[in-house]
């Protein structure tokens, strides 16, 4: 699966996107997080407040507890500050 | 019912857009316009400029939902929503929105609704060039209260 990161987690993990396949343990959001968290020290620092960071999956909101099965894009994000 | 949705980063012409959403017609009675425009300071500190950094057809996605939404909810008769990204100077504007109606109650709350939605929701993140450097807005937790008096009481879930 792809996926996309924006503002300051796109920062810390130093890359605008990049493909990944996660171990078949991982169904979650939330867990992907965790999983990511685990890949090194820039990702430690992108994702150690799981948190204050949103998601969404093929371009809409989804909540931690989502599960992943199927998604062809998952974004990571800061809360939006837009308008 | 006219809508109009449009992502750019070039500068916009409110006046223009308001001429252009009333044009001819005789059924509007109310129009109301918003238009957000970059502070030249934060907190007491100069800014020189803000960077918007959007998701690319998310943003436009969410944005015509919430303008879907905001025709169910009110009788309107127009919408324009314009969201600039990129690089915005001290004094720019930043977003447009427009919404027309027979009567003022509706044109009101669908352009406060439009807004604090855009506010929360729509994948836009904004950063401050400033004299000590680049730095990325928080979210104010006063704009998801803002945003939170639209729910329905039915329960819409938090991520939708």
């Amino acid at each position: 699966m792809k996926l996309i990161y924006f503002a300051w987690v796109r920062e810390r993990v130093g890359k605008a996107e990049e493909d990944v396949v996660p171990p078949a343990s991982v169904t979650t959001v939330a867990e992907l997080m965790r999983w990511l968290g685990g890949r090194g020290e820039e990702y430690a620092h992108a994702f150690e407040h799981p948190k204050s960071i949103r998601a969404a999956i093929d371009k809409s909101h989804v909540r931690p507890d989502t599960a992943i099965a199927g998604a062809r894009e998952i974004a990571f994000f800061p809360p939006m500050t837009g308008g | 019912m006219q809508t109009k949705v449009r992502l750019q980063s070039e500068e916009f012409d409110a006046a223009a857009e308001t001429a252009a959403l009333t044009r001819g017609r005789t059924d509007i009675g109310a129009l109301v316009t918003f238009t957000g425009i970059c502070r030249g300071a934060e907190s007491g500190e100069p800014i020189a400029a803000l960077t918007l950094e959007h998701y690319p057809g998310m943003a436009e996605a969410e944005i015509a939902r919430h303008v879907e939404e905001a025709k169910a909810r009110w009788p309107l008769l127009g919408v324009t929503v314009i969201h600039r990204y990129g690089r915005i100077a001290a004094g720019e504007n930043i977003v447009l929105v427009v919404t027309a109606s027979s009567h003022r109650e509706a044109a009101f709350a669908a352009a406060e609704f439009l807004m604090d939605y855009l506010k929360t929701r729509a994948p836009f993140w904004k950063q401050v060039e400033s004299k000590s450097g680049k730095t990325w807005v928080e979210a104010k937790g006063a704009d998801d209260a803002a945003a939170a008096r639209w729910e329905k009481p039915s329960g819409r879930e938090a991520a939708e």
